[in-house]
């Protein structure tokens, strides 16, 4: 109904004028007549109340469960109030990419901000600002150790299967050869790295925790691949880095992750982040916006986009990365999570995670849901065998308000967060004993 | 005014050349650090990369630009200034001295300019 | 400013989770971090007044006028984003069964239709990200395409000069090799270096219309012609659609796909630099290879299914979801009559402004134009020293957002003024006096000017050693 114009049919009549124009279509009259739109066929525009019950409408057709056993990739947990507060605020919200810097000291100092955090995250000595999700992360990451004579890729199979997707489109493009390793016991095996390894490879990917939620045994997996002379990029789910061993200390090249569980709300899968860390030798071949620190004329420290003879508006059809837009309100939001849950929130929610589903995993087993990891360590996800058809039984707790495990494999993928408490887990096996008549 | 060394070989793209017993060193000119302002950063090729004449061996990062530098010889890379990675601005405060790579084996050159005839070139880019 | 980290004391924080109510996981030693991460220990007021503070030195759409040529920065309206936050779209995992889910199905199956209807298109993926995304998804396509024909020697794609830099980054990502070709005295394609251009290697032609120097190019049809008879696909790079939204559609134009910025031309804002979205759109034979996984409608039912000949996936899941409720709320808001009124509004302004500076600021061409008009402050610096990045870092000053600088490449000192509809005449006559205020500057004190901005928090950063010796994180060490 409206456009948003603020201007007035008068005004714009007078405007016309000022400009030597009597009609708004002979701004249009370059186009060619052949083409122009006789009859746009979208509905008649809608006033403020009417566009906002529309779409309440939409969102009550999507049912918001309380329970949610369900993460493989996309994890609900809790986000501190100060969060959304400090995300909503119209300055940043509304701001462009900060080229001038001048005025752009809030986003650019905020990025900085994250870029540390990131690094304090995974041990890793630099991060960028942000790509789209965990998996262009990690296909860009994958791109980063490209040598003249080193091309092809080792991806584990125990990764993310969105990863897994976005990491063979993107090398298919460029003619990268991806080899995917088995899955053995929902983890990856060292020896069979080893066997695949050649004086081509450029670089191994794993996800640990893992698709399966299995801590893989990261110190054989990079010993094999720095053996062979490729990299280690390794995924990481961010909580997980609160309490466990980071990618830094396995000494791996690059870090990446999927960075939605740090303040993110699950959205249908979108927004979301994608972190991206390296060493210091890669600081270079690190795709996307970079911040860094210096000074003005008057000695002031201030913020800065830099590095940016890496990119694509200076480097063109030779920058390594197209990235332009990224996430950077998602990384703010990350950032803010970070700092209100500060060193010790963070290991608290870590813990809580893996305490709630190693308690789910011990009660399931109760109930003959057996681990398919066996003793492999897990984090906060597991995979178990399902004694009924795994689609039944999601639908027996959908009917209860429970969004259980993702069926995957004749089995059912479980993850628990620090919003599973124990009294909602017991819910959960109370109605999975009726289903199963125990 | 920039600087040009009598002594030295030059090209049209700006490179500086100076040959001793079969071993080209290349460079870039005074006339070539100026027009490309504040130098960030090199990115080198590597010892025993071949190298092609009138190709690009290496290119130089400015703030807001990047720059290809072109080999005036064909030839092995036999040595690289690794020094100009961690300091760039050498090439800035001493063209002549910041030397980029050594090439050997060299069985092709573009036409090299002595001094007065890069003068030239640079006398009608600054026109 | 103060860092988080600076402003970290030992000890402090807030209370956010109870005690955990199990007891605890045992994992061994070596799988645990050695030390804590060192994020800041800090009160909620403090967190609170520190982004407070921050937000004070960010400039946004709403702290005033935002110029900024290529980016669109129209007004985000407030109930787009309050459609995004409501529960039913925030709540729901992206791995729900579909029948928990036809709500967001439903959002991202009609913004589909919409957005084809508007582009002139017959499909179309969300899961691009951003607009480089959506090129390097929309060159996939094409690149799927050939080869389904087995026709593997198109391996070129043509760019125009005046483009974006991400067109060919975006083309090398895709496994294709450039080929820039000149422009013509108007900022429009030549079509003879075209014609000379294609040929059996050609995979297809990125182009911009209205163009980077904000001209309509008028030999469309004969371009798109051009490429299609040398048995290449057309890609439509709809950084400018705003121009033109409603008026003229790319398919009609002889486009086979296209990516929006529904950051730019739908109204959702730019978050800082993201997040974005970079849907891709593209005509029926192109459907197939889409990205997976798809949306379809059948009575009434919503169901997610994968594309025959799918390139795969692009990103996880279906790309920044809550930006499409944005946009769609945006173009349900506006509908027929609103979205072809939104562009004539932007054209409107940016030649009323454009109006205000002729004969004070050259234009780098002299003629009506769409959405944005270029200025060239070659002849100002050649006769005073003082540069389009003067220029730009005094507008900073009086709290305008400078135009986009020194871009397209093909004009010298370019300054690329965007309005959008979304500004007021009066918004605009005091921009046009601030810029010839600044002009008066320019006559009276030079000198100044490469000094500007001289009211801003900081002045202009040292950015030779922030490249030569990056500094990227904070160091604890001091």
């Amino acid at each position: 109904m409206g456009s948003y114009i603020p201007a007035t049919r008068e005004e714009r009549q007078a405007m016309l004028q000022a400009i030597g124009l009597t009609s708004t279509d002979q701004l249009f009259d370059v186009v060619p007549e052949t083409v122009r739109v006789k009859d746009l066929d979208l509905p008649e525009g809608l006033s403020e109340l009417e566009v906002s019950r529309k779409m309440a409408d939409l969102a009550e057709k999507n049912r918001v469960f309380r329970s949610v056993f369900r993460g493989a990739g996309a994890y609900r947990h809790y986000i501190p109030s100060i969060v959304k507060t400090v995300t909503s605020k119209e300055e940043f919200l509304t701001a462009y990419t900060p080229y001038q810097a001048e005025i752009s000291q809030g986003v650019l100092q905020s990025i900085f901000e994250y870029q540390t955090q990131i690094c304090e995250l995974t041990g890793m000595d630099v991060s960028n600002a942000s790509v789209y999700d965990g998996a262009t992360a990690a296909a860009e990451a994958i791109f980063m150790c490209q040598e003249r004579k080193r091309s092809s890729v080792v991806v584990s199979g125990a990764a993310d299967p969105q990863t897994l997707a976005v990491i063979q489109t993107y090398c298919e493009s460029r003619d990268v050869p991806v080899t995917i390793l088995p899955v053995d016991g929902c983890a990856t095996d060292p020896e069979a790295l080893k066997s695949v390894l050649t004086k081509e490879t450029a670089a191994v990917y794993v996800q640990s925790p893992n698709y399966f939620g299995v801590l893989e045994d990261m110190d054989a997996l990079v010993a094999a691949a720095h053996e062979a002379g490729a990299k280690v990029i390794m995924g990481a789910n961010p909580i997980s880095l609160g309490l466990m061993k980071t990618p830094g200390e396995y000494g791996v090249d690059i870090a990446v992750g999927e960075g939605q569980p740090l303040g993110m709300p699950l959205s249908f899968g979108g927004p979301y982040l994608g972190y991206m860390a390296c060493k210091q030798a890669m600081m270079r071949k690190l795709p996307g916006r970079i911040v860094g620190q210096t000074s003005d004329a008057e000695g002031r420290r201030c913020f800065v986009l830099t590095l940016q003879a890496r990119e694509q508006h200076i480097r063109r059809e030779k920058a390594s990365s197209n990235i332009c837009s990224n996430q950077a309100l998602c990384a703010m939001t990350a950032s803010v999570y970070l700092a209100a849950v500060g060193p010790r929130g963070l290991r608290q929610v870590a813990e809580t995670c893996a305490a709630h589903a190693h308690y789910l995993a011990g009660e399931l087993a109760k109930l003959g849901f057996s681990l398919r990891s066996g003793e492999k360590p897990f984090f906060h996800e597991f995979l178990t065998d399902c004694p009924v058809e795994p689609e039944k039984l999601t639908a027996a707790l959908e009917a209860k308000g429970i969004l259980g495990g993702l069926p995957v494999d004749g089995g059912i993928l479980w993850c628990c967060t620090e919003l599973n408490t124990k009294a909602d887990m017991d819910q959960l096996i109370a109605v999975i004993g009726e289903v199963l008549g125990k | 005014m920039s600087i040009i060394p009598a002594e030295l070989k030059y090209s049209k793209s700006h490179e500086w050349i100076k040959e001793e017993d079969g071993v080209f060193t290349i460079g870039l000119t005074d006339y070539a650090q100026s027009a490309l302002g504040d130098i960030v950063f090199i990115n080198l090729p590597e010892e025993g990369d071949g190298v092609t004449a009138g190709e690009s061996f290496s290119d130089v990062e400015s703030v807001k630009a990047v720059s290809d530098v072109f080999s005036p010889v064909t030839g092995t890379v036999t040595a690289v200034n690794e020094a100009l990675l961690d300091d760039p601005a050498q090439v800035n405060e001493a063209p002549y001295d910041a030397w980029l790579i050594k090439v050997s084996e060299v069985s092709d050159s573009e036409e090299l300019l002595d001094a007065e005839a890069y003068e030239a070139v640079v006398a009608a880019e600054e026109a | 400013m103060k860092l988080l980290f600076e402003r970290s004391r030992s000890g402090r924080g807030s209370a956010l989770l109870p005690p955990c109510d199990v007891p605890a996981a045992a994992f061994d030693q070596g799988l645990l971090r050695a030390e804590a991460p060192r994020l800041p220990e800090i009160s909620e007021i403090d967190l609170g007044r520190h982004y407070t503070e921050l937000a004070k030195q960010t400039h946004g759409v709403n702290d005033g006028f935002y110029p900024r040529g290529s980016c669109t920065m129209k007004y985000n309206p407030r109930v787009n984003e309050e459609a995004a936050a409501l529960p039913g779209f925030t709540q729901i995992h992206p791995l729900q069964p579909a029948e928990t889910v036809q709500g967001a199905l439903e959002v991202l199956r009609t913004a589909e239709t919409l957005l084809c209807e508007i582009t002139g298109m017959d499909g179309m993926t969300f899961q691009p990200s951003a607009g480089a995304h959506g090129e390097y998804t929309g060159l996939l396509l094409i690149r799927k395409y050939h080869q389904s024909k087995g026709d593997t020697a198109r391996t070129k794609i043509i760019v125009p000069d005046s483009a974006h830099g991400t067109n060919p980054a975006s083309a090398t990502m895709a496994g294709f090799k450039v080929v820039s070709v000149p422009s013509n005295e108007m900022g429009g394609v030549d079509l003879d270096a075209l014609r000379k251009a294609v040929g059996p290697d050609t995979a297809g032609l990125m182009l911009t219309n209205p163009n980077t120097v904000g001209l309509f190019d008028a030999n469309i049809l004969e371009i798109t012609q051009i490429v299609h008879d040398a048995g290449g696909l057309c890609y439509y790079d709809g950084a400018n659609l705003n121009a033109v939204m409603g008026h003229v559609r790319p398919g009609d134009m002889g486009f086979d796909c296209v990516h929006l910025n529904l950051h730019k031309t739908f109204s959702t804002p730019h978050g800082g630099g993201g997040p974005g979205s970079g849907p891709v759109g593209c005509k029926a034979m192109l459907e197939p290879f889409l990205p997976s996984p798809r949306v379809k409608e059948e009575n009434g039912v919503y169901s997610l299914y994968e594309p025959q000949q799918t390139m795969g996936q692009v990103r996880s899941f279906y790309g920044n979801f809550l930006v499409v409720v944005k946009a769609l709320t945006y173009v349900l808001t506006l509908g027929k009559e609103g979205i072809p009124e939104a562009s004539a509004g932007a054209v409107l302004n940016a030649n009323y402004l454009m109006k205000k500076l002729m004969g004070h600021y050259d234009m780098s061409y002299n003629t009506l134009c769409m959405h944005e008009f270029v200025m060239t402050l070659q002849g100002l610096a050649h006769d005073t020293g003082v540069t389009a990045m003067d220029v730009a870092k005094r507008l900073l000053d009086f709290g305008i957002h400078p135009p986009t600088m020194y871009f397209p490449l093909i004009v010298h000192e370019a300054l690329m003024v965007e309005p959008t509809e979304t500004e007021s005449p009066e918004t605009l006559d005091e921009a046009a006096q601030v810029f010839l205020d600044i002009l008066a500057e320019v006559k009276t004190d030079p000198e100044s000017l490469h000094h500007a901005p001289h009211d801003c928090a900081v002045g202009r950063p040292d950015e030779v050693t922030a490249a030569r010796s990056p500094i990227l994180r904070y160091s604890f060490e001091g």
